[in-house]
This record gives C-alpha cells, structure tokens and sequence, in this order.
C-alpha cells in the first residue's frame, strides 16, 4: 500500500507561473493600453467553443495585432448560444490570464519528511506516469489504473486508457450531477435527456421548474429561451424552498419543503388525472401503465401532500390546471444536478410521467425531438477489450446505471474489507477537480492514500493537484484543439475548437499528453497523426467539410435527415422501452426489484438547532473552475450563507457577520462564510454557491474566499437504482467563533 | 424586511459602500479659503471705509496671512486632484456653471492680489526693507497708490471666494446634505466668522479687538440662525434629505456636530465673548482658537457626512 | 438623435454577464467597473419582489457631472451620450460627487471614466459591448428621436421607470417594468 499523501497546501515551487497579481500586471499581461479599447476592427478571430462549462457554446476568440487575446463572443449561427455567451464565457479570458496558472508539470517530493512540488521536465514527468501505468498493469492489470475525467481533456485520456486496455473511466456529470435523470426518463421514454437538453423552452407556455434554477443555472440555451418564453407569456411554476431567480419571474412560487417534492408531483398527477386534465389521445395512444397509476395516486391527493410540503392544496390544484390547460405545450423540466436526497430516479420518473400526460415529449413547446451531426470515428486502430470495466466495479448494485458511477471506482479503490478486494490501483484525473465535487472527503482521502499512484492534469493549481504525485499542465482551451463539439440538437451541427494562442509557459494540450504517454506506451499505432489538427481534418472530409472550411465557418449546420422536430398527430411512435411504449408503469424498474411507481418515502430532518444545506450556482461561476478567474472573482469574490431573518434573530446572527459551519457528523468548514439574511429563503434550510471556500494557497485569488459546500457534505444518500450521490441529506449549525479544532479535510 | 444590494460585486474604491472621495484636503482647502475670503473681506471694507487706522490688524497685518492660506489651500486642492498633472487644464477654459472652475479662476486672481496687497505694506513691518529693483519700488509706490481700488477688487472677489466655498458643495444635487440653498451663505458667514476671529487674535489694539468680538458675535448669531433653518428645511423636505438630517440628529455626526461644531465652535466663543465684552478678562486666544477649529471640524463633517447621503432608487 | 437604453427587468437575470463583456471591451481594470447589477428584495417570505437592474451612467439630459466640470472634460457629444475626455481630465471628482447614481469612477491613472455607451462601437454600427452580449436579450439601444426605433416602441407600449427621477437629472436609461 502506498504511502499517504499529505495534501500540499503550500505554493510549491514552480506552482504560481507568474508571480505578480493585482490589476495592473493583468492589464500588462494583456498587452493593451488603458487609454484604448477593444475594437472590432483590427481584431482578427478564430472558432472555438467555451470550456467554462458543459453547456460548450461555440465563439470567436480575437486577437489583436500583438496577437493578444482580447476577448472571446459567441458565434452568432450556434444554436447552443445564438451569438452571446454567458458571463463565464464571456469572462472565460481570465481562464487563460489568470497569472496562478499551472505552467510546469511538477513531482511531488519529500525533504527531511515535508512533502512539496519540485518543477520536473515533460520527459521526467510523462516517464513516471508511464512508469508507474505499466508497473500497476503488470501486477493487477490495465484495468486497474482508472480515469476520472470531465469536459474536453477526458475525449483524449478517454482514447488512451481504452488503447491501454482499461474502461474504467467515469466523470462526475453522472453520478454527482445527470444520473438520475437519465435513469427515470430512460425508464419511461426509452430515451435518456443528454445534453443540451431537447427542452423546447421559447414556444413553451408553461415552464415548470422544480429546483431547477435557470438565470443562476447560466446554461446558456436554456436561460436565452426562458426569456424569451417570458417575452411570449408563458407562465412559469416554480418549485423550489428559496425564492431563485427563476421563482421571481414566475406566476406562481412554491416554496415546498425541501426534500418532499416527489409528493408534490405525486399530488400533481393525482389532480391531473382525476380532474382529466391529461392529454387522453396521447396517453391513449402512447402509452402503457395508466390504469394502475391512476390507482397509486389515488390517496396521493393534495390535501396529502399538503401535509409533507407545506404547499397550500389550492396552489396544487390550481398549478396542476395551469399545466393541464397550456398541455401539451408544457415543459415540466427535468432538471440537471438531481443528485439530490437518493430517491432521485423515482423522482426523475415521477416527472417523467407527469411529462407524459400532458403529452409533451415530442410536441412543440414540450420537448423536441433532437438530432446530432454523426461525425465517423478516426480509423484507430481496434481497442483491446479489458478484462472488466467500470460495470464491475458496481458489483452488483445500481442495475440502472447507464453511465460509470465515479463513486463506485472510488469504492473499489479502497482496500480489502468484507470480502471485497481492492480494484483498482492507478488514478488519472483531469478536468474535475474531485475533493470539491464528490462529497464524502474522509472516503475520497482514504481511497487516494490506498493507491500507488495518481497524476492529474490540470490547468490550476486546484485542489485535487495536491493530492498528486505527478501534475501535468494543460494549457487552456483558448490554445488547443480538442474533439468536435457535435451535440443533439433542433438542427445537428459542429463546432470547431483550435488554438488562438501559443500555449503559455510548457503547458500543452491534452492530446500532445495523450499521444507522448501512448507513445511510451507501446500504443504509437494508436497515434499515427503529429496534430490532432490531422485527426478534425480527416473527421471533417468524411462529412463533406474540411479543417480549412471550418476554421472561417466556426460552426456548421446541416439540415435534419429525420423529417420532424415533433411527433406528427396520430403518427405511430415506438419508445425504446421493453413495451415499445411510454412506461407510466416501468416493468424495468419492477423486474430489477425497485418501485415500479414512485413513492414518496419521508426523508431525515434536521436535529434540533440545525438546518438543511442547500446549494446551488452563481451565474457568474462554474463550480470551483472559475473560483480564481480574474474577471469573475471581481464580480463574485466568496459565497454567502442565505439565512432566513427569523433563523438570524434565534442565533443572533447579523448581516454580513462571518460565521464557521458543523454539520450533523462534526465537520466544521475550513473557512467562515459571511451570512446574507434574506427573506429569500424559507426557516428550515440555509443555502451556498457550490465552489468556493478553496484551500490551496496557490490560488492567490480563491484561497480562503467563502466556504465549501463540499465539506459539509459527509452523508451521502445513495441512489439504489443508479448509484447517484444525494447531497443534500446534510444538516449545519453555526459556529460564531473559530472552531479550535477543524476536523475536516 | 427589504434588501439593496450590487450583486456584481462592485467595489469601486472610494465610492464604495458608500462615496468617500474627499478626504481632509478638500475641506481644509475650502476652510483655508473661507478664512482668507473673511481675512481680505474685512481688510478691503475699512479700507474702504477708510479705517484703517482704527483696525490696523485687519487692514494691515492679517492680509500677511492671506497669501499663505491661499496657497496652502490650492496646495491641497491640487494635492488631491488624481490627475495632478494635466491641473493646467483648468486655465484652458472658464465654465460658467462649474464652481470648481470659477473657484480655480477667482483664486489665480485673489492669490497674487492679496500678495501685492501685503506687500505694499511690507516696510510698515520692516521699515528697512528694500525691493532692491527700482522697478519694484516704483511698482510698490504704483501699487500703494491704487489701494483704494485694490480694496474694491479684494472686497468683491473675497465675497465671489467666500460664497464659492459653501456653493461647491451645496451645487452637488446628488448628495441630499449639501443640497441645500443655505449652505452658500452658511459657509460665507462662517468663513467671516474664521477671518474676523483670526483678526481679533492677531490684534493687540482694545478697540480693534473688541469691534471683531462684535462682528463674531453678530456673525455667530446669523450662523445659528441658518443651522436651525438648515434642519427645519432638511425635516420639511424629501425623505432623502431627512434621512441626512437624521445622521446629524441622532447619526453618527450628531456628538461632533452639535458638541463640537455647535457647542465648542459657536456657542462656547459667544458666550466667551459676551463675558469678554462685559469686561471679564478672557484670553482672546480662547474664543478665537475655538471658531477656528470649530470652523475646521464644521467642514470636514460636511464634505464626510456629504457623501455618506444619497438618492435610494 | 437621442440615444438611450432600456432594460427589461421581467428579463434579466442578474447574471452580470453585461458587466464582465464592458470590462472587457472597455478595458476597465480589474476592481473597477462602469456597470454593476443592482437587486432589490421586498416584502417577507413567502410574498416576495424581487428586482433585477443593470445599472451604468444614464447619459442624463440634464447632466450635473458635465456641469460641474471645471475643465470640459466631462462633455456631451453625439445622441447626448456624455463622455469624459482622459487627457483633459484633471481627477479632482467634482463629477463624481455630482451623479446621484455613483456611475463614475476614478481610474486608477487617474482621470475620471464611466460608461461611454460604447460610442466607438455605436459609431460603427455595432450594439454597445453589454447589450451585444446579454443572454436574456433584456438590454435595448437606439435612437429616441426615431419613433419608429425598437427603443421609442417598448417605451411607448411598456410601463417604465428611470432611477432617482427626483433629482432632476432626466436619465436616459429606461427600466420596463
Ligand atoms: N458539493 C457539491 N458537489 C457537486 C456539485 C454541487 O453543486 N455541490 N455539483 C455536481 C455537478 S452538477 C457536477 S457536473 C460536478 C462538476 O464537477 P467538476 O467538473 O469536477 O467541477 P469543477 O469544480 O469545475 O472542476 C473542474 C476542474 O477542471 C479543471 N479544468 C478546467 N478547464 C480545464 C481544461 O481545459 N483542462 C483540464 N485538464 N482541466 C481543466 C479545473 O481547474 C478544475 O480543477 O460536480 C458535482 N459535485
Ligand atoms: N452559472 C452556472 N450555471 C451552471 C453551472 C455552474 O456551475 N454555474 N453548472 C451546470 C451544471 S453541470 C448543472 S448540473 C446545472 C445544475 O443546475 P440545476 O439543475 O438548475 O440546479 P440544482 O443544483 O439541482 O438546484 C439548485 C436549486 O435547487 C433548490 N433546491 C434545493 N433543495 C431543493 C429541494 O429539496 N427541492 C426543490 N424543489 N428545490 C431544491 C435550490 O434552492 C436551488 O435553487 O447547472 C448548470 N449551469
Ligand atoms: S453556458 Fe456559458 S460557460 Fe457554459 S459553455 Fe456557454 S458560454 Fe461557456
Ligand atoms: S447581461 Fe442581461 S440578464 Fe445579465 S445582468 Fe446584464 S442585463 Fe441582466
Ligand atoms: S448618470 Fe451621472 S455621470 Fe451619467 S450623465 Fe447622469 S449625472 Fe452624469
Ligand atoms: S474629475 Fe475630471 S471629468 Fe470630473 S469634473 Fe473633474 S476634471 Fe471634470
Ligand atoms: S454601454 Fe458600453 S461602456 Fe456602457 S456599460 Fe455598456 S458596455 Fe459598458
Ligand atoms: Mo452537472
């Protein structure tokens, strides 16, 4: 077993590439005269497509004469974004000028017993990493050596480890954020929701929100056609305990209880049922199961559920109407992070369902029918079939689980206990920054102390590279090519991502990583190529453009090869489901042991003095990716705690005071976070912007900033039918004086 | 419960949370002014009123002053301004409806004027002095000759300063406090008050000292007057202005202002000199250091609490 | 000509993204801003309002920052739209103290400097930086004294508010509410 890793707090050396800070080395950096600014004219720009989240707008990024980067606008013909990025994309510069970036790939050493970083070459570095991958194949296998991954460097490392004989690869989009979504609605479209989510958002008239919090929630698309949703009248129902965005624009706010809305959806289709407001042809039709929902929810009636979520049975009947009468022109939306309380699938399905009788899959303001451009594959040579992959690291849970569960190669990272043996032995992270975005840190630290090796590609100093023996530098998006974007959507399309700039200091690209590492490997046929500008080339000659093409065209369309948008009036529709139909009744879920109608099972409440934690996102933030980014620290500095002014009354509690967090198992945060006392939010719960309260001090601009949320989430309720993580089982109270002993990570 | 809050973060230095752009320089130099303004007044009137023998200190040897104060107080003006070395663009252009502008303009003029005025009676101070040039001298007899006109001119650009030192601020209709037609007028009385004070200190002459106690007192009684009248017409008045009479009311101005300002800086001197007046034997520097300071502290509170006052939207 | 703004408070969002693409277009250093996102919450849970306003220079007709100019460098030009020249500039913050609405700011070189209503874009037919960039599409610009503009439309069939009316200054940037 290996030795345990101490997280290196310190700015080890070679950590900060540049060392100056502050507005003036950033305007210097820039390269651009204060007295001027940015103009279009003289400006010359290539495609790309942003990396600041998964949502991958297509834009132009400009340079100026100097060949500087000036700033980054969305390309006007992209549906993702229709010419305008969000802040995070329009701020996504500071990614790029950000003067603590990773420049140097670096090793982790011990002197007199204190561990630090020392710079180490690529050569050294990509040595050791090959070294230690063929050490961990020759004792346990390829398959032992696991990739976490999230957004575009994941594409590259993804090819490598398949190459290298290894599927067990996840990313937390799953099982911390999507997975339970995907399960419900799989279950009952046959289809799972991917992303961007076919919502057809603009020709809605009623958009329902249940938690989902679009406006803080920036994904793009979505954010664009809600607007113009409100500009055409739509009526917009929002669920959610704290008065979002979203819940102020909307007619009507149900602030439910949280953790109880299953029951609130579960009293919806009571109503919609017995007052007949489903669409009956298409239920008719399209579906299978009715009869004995009709049947489940016949108890589940408002004034039931009135009881568990606080919500007047009037503003249930009458958002239930609402609904009804905009049907099938209704959007009750599925969400996206829905990892939220374990019974997370059941509640995607009840959603689901819902969706089904007001008919709105396939019809026009519900959810369109999507459509992807099919790019062909680059004629690698054919990956070897591992021994096992991520599916048995499940052993034996989850059946539903369509995609890895990051979680579960967490488990089979830890040693032997109950008869279970340690699976895996290697990690490669890039791209997700794990202590921040898997909760349970005390599991993650154990599993990390159990390897014997673990590199992680980065373009910051985050906090996951301290727990690495060896970190390679990738530079940012704006100096590379990656993979085509070619996501589903109205119309297929692609989207070209290549570099503006040199990289800055030695940091490269993920697929120069790939290729070296392949190299080494022994996997060179994997790599016939000197630029993966080779590889987009060839993939865009099959489908009639070109590299040249679409390097002045940024992003193209084509028209769709499937006929319609929506489902045709009486037009025979088979689901991918084992019935052909849509399943009210999900026979998948019944034959794997699970209900085959949701349920609504009570959920624990917080203790006496304590209230539930909730999060949520920031509009001008990614998670713990933009924590240090110049231009959007400057807009957003440190997260506060939302509190209600009667919970800041019993504790005493000012605006602005600082106060430290405990949840319910003993964890304090690291770092006090200002509370904001706000009408905003109901009394039995407390909310924070996910994503700060960093620890390295690498992050000149992070460091310390706010709180974690991630370290107040040690319970974790596991979803049975997927193995999402509900986070949101987590109770705090607050600490006014700084814990003497801080017991987290 | 209602919430105001920048969620883009802004924090503007200076201005953010609230407006603190002007520090001490900015009253200092208008303190400065106000007391030149009332020093140069008094020094013009009983010239003109041909008294000079009877207050020689006014006439004569407080003008010495005026100089120093002027230029102390453009010292501190220019060391505030943030753009310090393009200042000469004040002298490009005169805008009428720019105090700041007819301030920088009347204190090019009054600044070399109250310098001649001093000179010119330089060998009443140093009967052995000498201007070394014959052109200087025949300049001085020049000058002597012409003081009648002198006076004039100083009487009238004392008033212009004086009154522009209360209008700079009180022309900032965005700060509630300042927004206020008595506040010219106010800064006018109380920069006489300062100048006559700093007379009476000077004086050594029975007479002269007690005519300044005289003017004090009246001065002091109209500045009284306009400070109730201030705040009658700040209560009277929209609900950001009586927001900004609060701050003075039971804000964090109220122990300064009414203790400091009202107790020590007007009320204390009156009385002072009422006592004097009636042949107590009170040390003119008493009365005479209070108004000053009094003065001084008057406004830094105004140009701070200012800026804490603004429109809610 | 009379340029002027509108902003749809049904829409926004509050995402600052308007905010971000000035600072960048305009060069505005970091810790500074020409324009910010205001939010106003009222009444108590659950009867809530909620409020979301960009907020730069209102372009006033009545302009108190261009009047208390001691120097000219505050001035008017084109469409009303009020600018500050840097090199003309002396910093002694008479303007600042003079907008009610805190839209200017010193510069940490020194001058003074606020929103432009983006002028050099404007002048080439482009939209000004943050209404070019705003995801819900809230942020209007155009011409007053066209009746037929976009902007004289929403005002004359929207209910609108400008900021702080009683202070005289005529703002030029309109809120629809
Ligand atoms: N407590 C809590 N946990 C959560 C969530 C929550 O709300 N609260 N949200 C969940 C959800 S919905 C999701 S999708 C996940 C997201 O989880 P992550 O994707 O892990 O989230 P980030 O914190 O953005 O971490 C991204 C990491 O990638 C790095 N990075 C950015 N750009 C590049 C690049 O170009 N190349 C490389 N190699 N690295 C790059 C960043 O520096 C950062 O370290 O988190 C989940 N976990
Ligand atoms: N600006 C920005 N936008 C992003 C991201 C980002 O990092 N930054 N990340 C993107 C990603 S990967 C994802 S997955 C999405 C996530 O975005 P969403 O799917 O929209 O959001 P959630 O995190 O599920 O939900 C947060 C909201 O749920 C409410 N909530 C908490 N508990 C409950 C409850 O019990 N019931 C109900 N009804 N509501 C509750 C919170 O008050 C908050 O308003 O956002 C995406 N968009
Ligand atoms: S939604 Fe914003 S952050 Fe995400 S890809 Fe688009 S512009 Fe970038
Ligand atoms: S960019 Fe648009 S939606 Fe976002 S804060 Fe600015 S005005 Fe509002
Ligand atoms: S908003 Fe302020 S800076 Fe802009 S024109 Fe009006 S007064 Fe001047
Ligand atoms: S700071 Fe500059 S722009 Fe403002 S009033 Fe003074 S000189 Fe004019
Ligand atoms: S108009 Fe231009 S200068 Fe003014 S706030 Fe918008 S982007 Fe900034
Ligand atoms: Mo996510």
């Amino acid at each position: 077993m290996a030795t345990r890793r101490d997280f290196i707090k310190i700015t080890g050396l070679g950590v900060a590439g540049l060392t100056v800070g502050g507005a003036g080395a950033y305007q210097m950096l820039k390269g651009a005269s204060l007295w001027d600014s940015v103009t279009l004219g003289d400006a010359e720009r290539v495609p790309t497509y942003c990396e600041v989240c998964f949502w991958k707008c297509a834009g132009w990024t400009y340079k100026n004469k100097e060949g500087k980067i000036m700033k980054v606008v969305g390309h006007e013909d992209d549906p993702h974004c229709d010419g305008r990025l969000c802040p995070r994309g329009t701020g996504g510069i500071g990614m790029y000028y950000d003067t603590d970036r990773l420049t140097t790939p670096l090793i982790r050493v011990t002197e007199n017993g204190k561990q630090s970083y020392r710079k180490a070459s690529w050569d050294e570095a990509l040595g050791l990493i090959v070294e230690n991958m063929k050490a961990i194949a020759e004792k346990y296998g390829p398959e032992s050596v696991a990739l976490f991954n999230h957004g575009s460097s994941g594409d590259h490392f993804e090819r490598l480890f398949k190459a290298f004989g290894s599927g067990t690869i996840a990313a937390p989009s799953y099982a911390q954020c999507r997975g339970p979504r995907e399960a419900g609605f799989k279950a009952t479209f046959g289809t799972s929701i991917g992303s961007p989510e076919p919502t057809d958002i603009r020709d809605t008239r009623c958009l329902v929100l249940i938690g989902s919090h679009i406006g803080e929630n920036m994904h793009n698309g979505q954010v664009q056609e809600m607007s113009d949703a409100i500009d055409r009248g739509a009526d917009i129902i929002t669920v959610d305990p704290r008065y979002s965005t979203a819940a102020s624009k909307s007619k009507f706010w149900l602030p439910i209880k949280p953790a109880t809305d299953l029951a609130l959806l579960l009293a919806w289709i009571h109503v919609i049922i017995e007052e007949g407001g489903y669409d009956k042809a298409y239920v008719e039709q399209h579906t299978t199961g009715f009869d004995r929902l009709k049947h489940h929810v016949r108890r589940m009636t408002p004034e039931w559920a009135y009881g568990i979520t606080t919500i007047d049975p009037e503003t249930i009947r009458q958002t239930a109407r609402l609904m009804g009468s905009a049907a099938p022109a209704v959007i009750v939306h599925p969400g996206r992070h829905v990892t939220w309380y374990g019974d997370d699938t059941q509640r995607s399905r009840a959603i689901a369902i819902l969706n089904a009788l007001l008919g709105s899959w396939g019809r026009r303001g519900g959810f369109f029918l999507k459509e992807k451009a099919s790019l062909p594959n680059y004629p690698y040579p054919a990956y070897p079939t591992p021994k096992w992959d991520w599916k048995a690291t499940l052993r034996g849970r989850y059946p539903l689980a369509d995609e890895a569960v990051t979680n579960a190669l967490v488990d089979a990272s830890l040693p032997g206990g109950e008869g279970q043996e340690q699976m895996i032995h290697g990690w490669i992270v890039t791209g997700t920054n794990l202590p921040q975005s898997m909760p349970e840190k005390p599991r993650l630290q154990k599993a990390i102390d159990s390897l014997d090796f673990i590199a992680v590609v980065d373009t910051m100093p985050m906090e996951i590279t301290g727990y690495a023996d060896v970190v390679l530098p990738e530079c940012t998006y704006f100096e590379r090519y990656d993979d085509l974007r070619a996501a589903p959507h109205r119309e297929p399309n692609i989207a070209l991502r290549m570099p503006a700039v040199a990289p800055l200091g030695e940091s490269k690209p993920a697929w120069w990583m790939c290729k070296q590492l392949g190299e080494r490997l022994g996997l060179g046929a994997f790599y016939p190529y000197e630029d993966y500008s080779e590889v987009l080339d060839w993939q865009l000659k099959q489908v009639g453009s070109s590299l040249e093409e679409m390097k002045h065209l940024g992003v193209k369309r084509w028209p769709r090869k499937s006929e319609d948008l929506y489902f045709k009036e009486g037009e025979a529709v088979t689901f991918n489901t084992p019935s052909g139909k849509i399943e009210l009744y999900s026979s998948e879920l019944e034959s794997a042991g699970f209900d085959p109608l949701p349920n609504y099972t009570a959920h624990p409440e917080p203790p006496e003095g304590f209230y539930r934690l909730i999060y949520g996102r920031a509009p001008m933030h990614t998670f713990s990716r933009t924590a240090n980014n110049p231009n959007l620290t400057d807009l957003m500095r440190e997260n506060d705690l939302w509190m209600n002014p009667k919970v800041a009354q019993i504790w005493g509690i000012e605006n602005g005071q600082k106060v430290w967090l405990r949840n319910q198992d003993g964890a304090f945060t690291s770092f006090p976070i200002k509370v904001r006392v706000t009408e905003r939010i109901r009394w039995d719960c407390v909310y924070m912007v996910h994503g700060f309260g960093q620890k390295r001090e690498a992050l000149s601009r992070a460091f310390g900033q706010g709180a974690s949320d991630s370290e107040m989430i040690t319970t974790v309720m596991i979803d049975p039918i997927m193995g999402g993580q509900g986070m949101r089982g987590n109770f705090v109270t607050f600490s006014i004086e700084e814990p003497k002993q801080v017991q987290s990570l | 419960m209602k919430e105001e809050l920048i969620v883009s973060g802004r924090s503007l230095p200076h201005i953010d949370p609230h407006l603190e752009l002007w520090h001490w320089p900015i009253p200092a130099y208008l303190f400065l002014g106000g007391m030149a303004a009332g020093i140069l007044f008094f020094a013009g009137l009983y010239t003109i009123l041909k008294k000079e023998s009877l207050y020689p200190t006014a006439v004569k040897w407080a003008p010495f002053l005026a100089p120093f104060l002027l230029i102390l107080g453009l010292f501190f003006l220019f060391i505030d301004l943030k753009h310090k070395w393009f200042f000469w663009q004040l002298y490009l252009t005169i805008r009428i409806e720019s105090p700041m502008s007819w301030g920088a303009w009347v204190l090019l003029i009054i600044t070399p004027l109250s310098m001649l005025w001093a000179a010119s009676y330089i060998k009443e101070w140093f009967p052995n002095w000498d201007w070394k040039w014959s052109l200087l001298n025949r300049f001085e007899a020049l000058v002597i000759s012409q003081r009648m006109t002198l006076a004039w001119a100083m009487v009238l650009l004392s008033v212009i300063l004086g009154i522009y030192t209360g209008i700079l601020l009180s022309a900032f209709n965005a700060r509630p406090l300042w927004n206020t037609a008595l506040l010219g007028p106010l800064f006018l009385i109380s920069g006489m008050s300062t100048g006559a004070a700093t007379i009476m200190w000077m004086s050594n002459d029975h007479a002269e000292r007690k005519r300044f106690a005289q003017i004090d007192l009246l001065l002091i009684g109209i500045e009284l007057f306009f400070i109730v009248h201030l705040f009658m017409g700040f209560l009277a008045g929209p609900e950001v202005q009586v927001e900004s009479a609060q701050l003075f009311l039971r804000g964090h101005f109220a122990l300064p202002f009414w203790g400091l300002v009202v107790g020590l800086g007007l009320v204390v001197p009156a009385i002072l000199e009422i006592l004097e007046l009636r042949g107590k034997k009170i040390p003119v520097a008493f009365p005479a250091g209070l108004i000053l300071i009094g003065g001084l502290i008057f406004r830094l509170i105004m140009v701070e609490a200012g800026q804490f006052t603004r429109y809610l939207y | 000509m009379r340029y002027a703004m509108a902003i749809d408070t049904k829409k926004c969002v509050g995402c600052s993204d308007c905010v971000v693409a000035c600072q960048i277009e305009n060069n505005v250093p970091i810790g500074y801003c020409r324009d910010w996102v205001t939010e106003t919450v009222s009444g108590s849970y659950p009867n809530l309002d909620l409020e979301l306003r960009s907020e730069r220079c209102n372009h006033c007709d009545n302009a108190p920052c261009v009047r208390c100019c001691p120097t000219g460098a505050s001035h008017i030009v084109e469409g009303g739209v009020v600018l500050v020249d840097g090199f003309k500039c002396i910093g002694c913050g008479a303007c600042i103290e003079s907008c009610p609405y805190d839209a200017r700011y010193s510069h940490p070189d020194g001058y003074v400097d606020k929103c432009t209503f983006c002028i050099h874009r404007v002048r080439k037919g482009l939209q000004p930086a943050c209404v070019s960039v705003c995801p819900t599409k809230c942020m209007y610009f155009g011409d007053l004294d066209d009746p037929s503009s976009e902007i004289s439309e929403l005002l004359q069939n929207r209910k609108w508010k400008v900021l702080a009316p009683e202070a005289g200054t005529k703002p030029q940037v309109y809120y629809l509410i």
